[in-house]
């Protein structure tokens, strides 16, 4: 069996997960809303500083797009950014197809793919050696997807994407690290919070 | 009004906008009628997980939703349901068109079917299952207003006995 590093499609820098997120909420200026998927990716969104806009998941492994896709169609005039796992997107591939035919020009997808489930030992993922995420998006109709070749390349991407006529997902390759924080696992204050931070509520 | 038609108005008095579905024979004229409507954001979703996240997105950014699926497709949310409906306390709302009783004709559908209730009670969520037109408004009405206010999903199952059910054809 071919190893991930085999893989031609993984021909790009292997970065950080943490690294990249703080990259991402630094460039945020407006109240953007980021959708945190379940694991390692929450855990280093949480890290990277509590925004009353983040919404993490303790749960419901895939549903990261999905969610996003549901606050970018609540709010139209809001940017909103998702970051999913490789392994999580593999278990809703078929939503990517949702977004393309519904095209929200307001929706950023980053997946962090570091070929493995991280957080439940590191096996390898059923992708790992073979598929290539970005090339299943591309043809699940997100023709705005693309890897970032390294942390400059990352940023530049995210800046194209809050112009972009359409959704854009970006694909990063990044290391086998562990998240550098824990979600407080409160999830109906991660809720309200995340309500007040879209305007959608008070605080009482 | 027929049954669909009571659904479709009773979203509607209720500002729910957003229906993403997996679709059912039952549930054809409902869509239909859904998508025909510009009040109405209605699309497919490829899995009904993926439905109830895009509808949880959406109340948390302000807008309401309503999932529309068949019983097997019920089948596939106990995780949903446990670790994103329940425990952030999300309005969910489901209309779950019923096979697998009162004329079933394939022995999957009746299986899968049994199952349904017992997760509902094992997880205590609220649901009810409309068989008649003369109480339907006033089930889906009242029902969707408690999940909004008591921040808790609801499953509307909708009997043969209302929709008159699939029956064998091929």
């Amino acid at each position: 069996m071919n190893s991930a590093n085999d893989n031609p499609a993984r021909n790009t820098k292997l970065m950080n997960r943490f690294d990249l997120t703080s990259r991402l909420i630094a460039k945020l200026k407006n109240e953007e809303a980021v959708i945190g998927g379940i694991g390692n990716t929450n855990f280093d969104l949480w890290a990277a500083g509590h925004r009353p806009q983040n919404f993490y998941m303790l749960g419901s492994m895939g549903l990261a797009f999905p969610i996003a896709l549901g606050v970018a169609l609540a709010q139209p005039d809001r940017r909103v950014f998702a970051l999913e796992g490789d392994g999580s997107l593999l278990m809703q591939l078929g939503s990517l197809t949702t977004i393309a035919s519904l095209a929200p020009k307001n929706l950023t997808m980053v997946v962090m793919d570091n070929g493995i489930y991280q957080i439940t030992g590191a096996q390898p993922t059923p992708a790992a050696a073979v598929a290539d995420i970005v090339a299943i998006a591309v043809a699940s109709g997100l023709s705005n997807s693309s890897w970032a070749a390294d942390e400059d390349d990352f940023e530049r991407l995210v800046e194209e994407s809050m112009l972009a006529a359409g959704p854009t997902l970006i694909g990063v390759r990044i290391d086998d690290k562990p998240g550098t924080g824990t979600t407080r696992r409160d999830p109906v204050q991660i809720r309200e919070r995340f309500m007040h931070g879209m305007g959608v509520r008070e605080p009482l | 009004m027929s049954w669909h038609g009571v659904v479709l108005q009773t979203l509607k008095r209720n500002e729910v906008r957003l229906v993403p579905y997996v679709p059912d024979r039952v549930l054809t004229t409902l869509i239909r009628n859904l998508h025909a409507d510009p009040f109405f954001t209605t699309f497919p979703a490829a899995r009904e997980e993926e439905a109830v996240g895009i509808v949880s997105g959406a109340w948390m950014g302000g807008m309401r939703g309503a999932v529309l699926m068949q019983t097997s497709g019920f089948a596939t949310l106990a995780n949903v349901l446990a670790s994103l409906a329940i425990p952030y306390q999300i309005p969910l709302i489901m209309f779950v068109s019923e096979r697998g009783t009162l004329g079933e004709f394939n022995y999957g559908q009746s299986l899968v079917c049994r199952t349904m209730r017992p997760v509902l009670d094992s997880l205590a969520m609220e649901h009810h299952t409309a068989t008649r037109l003369d109480e339907f408004e006033f089930i889906v009405d009242r029902s969707i207003k408690q999940a909004i206010t008591t921040q808790a999903p609801v499953a509307l199952i909708l009997s043969p006995l209302l929709t008159g059910g699939k029956v064998f054809d091929k």
